[in-house]
């Protein structure tokens, strides 16, 4: 039997009402999440099903939802919030830094704040300025921070879940070009938890590093190797935060060659940090410099521009032909 | 328990010297009207100037003729989104025509046809909603501020605008708009705060349409009126149904009287509703009955202003025609501008961002020719 179809908006939307039917501490709010169901729909029925005391809209203030989750969670509940979108939580940046990062560690553990920032982030959704920014590196770059993107709709119910379980609070990075694009998701089988990466396809030849939006991409890629002779294995990593060293390590030690691809800017990025773990831990099995194929380092374009500035199967090939190929032979 | 008589002393004092008087309170609370919903002249008011309201009129009419093209656009597939002003448009019309030529217009997402009535041509103000490029026009040309999407934040540079105007000696007055869900972000707590403590030139102007998105007032504020916040601030508040156009012109510009006066900013909130979806995005049958809207059509800003008009004998069906007519001619001039193919240019990613370019950015502006030769040849 085949599990049923769900997109991921649908398999997130499973995971919170799942999550809130078993624990009375969930609460989930936001902007237009109660009455409308999100602006994606992710939060489409809860608030119908479960009441104004479980899945609430809030005055319109990120940093006032960030804020008063933190609180929440000092008392004792588990708030999952919703960022709109990615570049419409920069007013809660302070809070997420300086409150959400540290409380536990300024406390030495006597706080501990089981939070979930839900955010519909990255492009190629055609969107205008603002909403197609891939901020993965604000997060990932402050310590107290777990950070988790899922590729798949199955890991968006099986992490999400993990997330809202988790004891420290988490940046839960939706890419939203995938919101409505449906797969089979059995929510019985259990998904590996955060922080560990997967492997979505063996490759003998090169490893294409990834994750969130650039899964399927990398994927893409592969396949299209795979019909000019070149073997290609995708690594999914599923969170940022933690970074599991040993699985990307250990895929990229057989094949000796990897390409990391990310939507956002290059420059100083998940995909430079991983560049740079890779080539620390792999140096000796490496036959070539790891490659980055990334968004330029511009502000997400216009519509009419973005697939210009997206990581395609195309640079990713070209990125793959520059391993140094001609010295194996 | 003990009263503490010169804590109270002190506050009316406080009171007393940033002005607050019952007849305030009152402005900020109950809206101002000089046309009621049936297009006469409230009682006590006088009456506007016939030929400056047909004026007025005519622009209500292209603002409700560019919203109805651009909803059409937006439906042939030419604008990726748009977020109509429709039922607005008296707030559109009144806030541009009380500027001067030298002051700012701060905008948002929703004011397309406040720019367009501000003299920017709409073509240009569109390139953001059809995807080209974030601002079509040049801002300091125009004295209009890119559109701002990110809710609440533009409040302040309109006051470090008006600010920097007077310390320069300039008596520029600026307009900065936002809508009521705005009200609750942290900007503009700011923004107004700062005004009032620079005594900046600014005029805040909401236009409280009832509902972010579709989150409903009543969830944004429990204020008597969000007119009524500048009071905590030590400024007037001051609110005018929104549906009203010599009524927004009264009071908007006598806020930018005050301001280019030196006597500081003024918040003035619109009473008004968006009769459309957020945005052509948006399905407000999910959030709000029919009913509501049916309710505000009567109140509609062009319909009242055209009766008391026609009354008055200011407009006939000449006039009117001529009017029509030309907004017809804008709207062929909107579709031809929109419709026409433009090349967006893919190196100008790369062109604006730094005056000089990093050496990295120069480097993928090549790698970028160089893909696209390729893809050419
Ligand atoms: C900081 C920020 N948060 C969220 C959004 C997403 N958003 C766009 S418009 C909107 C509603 C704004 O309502 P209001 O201020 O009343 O203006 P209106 O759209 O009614 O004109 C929201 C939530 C945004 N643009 N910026
Ligand atoms: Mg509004």
């Amino acid at each position: 039997m085949s599990a049923p179809k769900m997109t991921m908006a649908q398999a997130i939307n499973a995971a919170l009402r799942d999550a809130i039917a078993e624990d009375d501490s969930v609460v989930v709010f936001g902007e237009d999440v109660a009455q409308l169901g999100g602006v994606f729909r992710v939060t489409d029925g809860l608030h119908q099903e479960f009441g104004e005391g479980r899945v609430f809209d809030t005055p319109l203030a990120e940093s006032g939802i960030v804020g008063m989750a933190v609180g929440m969670a000092m008392n004792g509940m588990r708030p999952v919030v919703e960022m709109q979108f990615d570049a419409f939580a920069y007013p809660a940046f302070e809070q997420i830094v300086s409150h959400v990062a540290k409380l536990g560690n300024r406390t030495r553990g006597k706080v501990r704040l089981p939070i979930v920032i839900r955010i519909p982030y990255a492009g190629g959704i055609g969107g205008v300025e603002h909403h197609c920014d891939s901020s993965e590196a604000y997060y990932a770059h402050t310590p107290g921070l777990t950070v988790v993107a899922p590729a798949t709709n199955a890991d968006a119910y099986g992490l999400l879940r993990a997330a809202i379980a988790s004891p420290d609070p988490v940046v839960f990075l939706e890419p939203k070009k995938h919101y409505f694009a449906k797969e089979e998701v059995d929510v019985s089988v259990p998904v590996p938890p955060i922080g560990r990466a997967v492997a979505r396809r063996q490759g003998k030849d090169a490893t294409l590093i990834a994750y969130g939006p650039s899964v399927p991409v990398a994927l893409a890629a592969a396949e299209q190797a795979a019909t000019e002779g070149r073997d290609l294995g995708v690594i999914d990593l599923r969170s940022i935060v933690p970074f599991d060293d040993d699985t990307v390590c250990a895929e990229v030690r057989k094949t000796g060659r990897a390409v990391v691809v990310a939507e956002a800017p290059g420059f100083a990025s998940v995909a430079s940090e991983i560049a740079a773990r890779v080539g620390e831990r792999c140096f000796h099995h490496l036959e070539a410099p790891v490659r980055r194929v990334t968004g330029f380092d511009v502000p997400y374009p216009p519509p009419k521009l973005e697939h210009h500035f997206l990581p395609g199967v195309d640079r990713i090939l070209d990125a793959v032909d520059t391993l140094q190929w001609e010295d194996a032979a | 328990m003990t009263v503490n008589l010169g804590n109270i002393r002190d506050n009316c004092k406080a009171m007393w010297r940033c002005g607050l008087s019952a007849g305030q309170l009152k402005a900020a609370i109950t809206p101002a009207r000089l046309l009621d919903e049936t297009g006469r002249l409230v009682r006590g008011a006088s009456a506007p100037d016939p030929e400056a309201l047909v004026e007025g009129y005519r622009k209500l009419v292209f603002a409700r003729r560019l919203n109805e093209q651009c909803g059409a656009l937006v439906r042939q597939g030419r604008l990726a989104v748009y977020p109509s002003s429709r039922g607005q448009e008296a707030c559109q019309v009144a806030c541009a025509s009380v500027l001067a030529d030298g002051d700012w217009l701060f905008p948002t997402y929703r004011d397309t046809a406040a720019i367009a009535a501000r003299g920017v041509d709409p073509v240009e103000v569109l390139t953001l909603l059809r995807g080209d490029w974030h601002c079509g026009y040049d801002p300091n040309e125009h004295k209009v501020a890119p559109q701002a999407t990110p809710l609440a934040t533009q409040l302040l540079h309109a006051v470090g605008v008006a600010h920097a105007a007077r310390l320069k000696g300039e008596d520029t007055v600026v307009m900065a708009l936002c809508g009521d869900g705005a009200t609750s972000e942290g900007d503009f707590h700011e923004a107004c705060n700062f005004a009032a403590v620079f005594r900046a030139p600014v005029v805040f102007f909401v236009q409280n349409n009832k509902y972010a998105i579709s989150v409903p007032l009543a969830r944004q504020s429990v204020a008597p009126s969000l007119a009524a916040k500048a009071i905590g601030y030590g400024m007037p508040g001051v609110r005018v149904d929104g549906n009203d156009l010599p009524a927004l012109e009264k009071v908007l510009g006598e806020a930018v009287a005050r301001a280019r006066a030196g006597e500081g900013p003024t918040l003035v909130e619109a009473d008004t509703y968006r009769i459309e979806s957020h945005t052509n995005a948006d399905d407000a049958s999910r959030y709000r009955a029919d009913d509501e809207v049916t309710e505000w059509l009567p109140r509609d800003p062009l319909l009242r202003v055209r009766t008391y008009l026609t009354a008055v004998g200011a407009l006939d069906d000449d006039r009117e025609q001529q009017i029509t007519a030309a907004a017809e001619e804008m709207a062929a001039a909107v579709r031809a501008g929109v419709g026409a193919e433009t090349v967006a240019d893919p190196e100008e990613l790369f062109t604006h961002l730094y005056s000089t370019p990093t050496p990295q950015l120069v480097e993928q502006r090549a790698a970028l020719r160089a893909e696209l030769e390729l893809e050419e040849a």
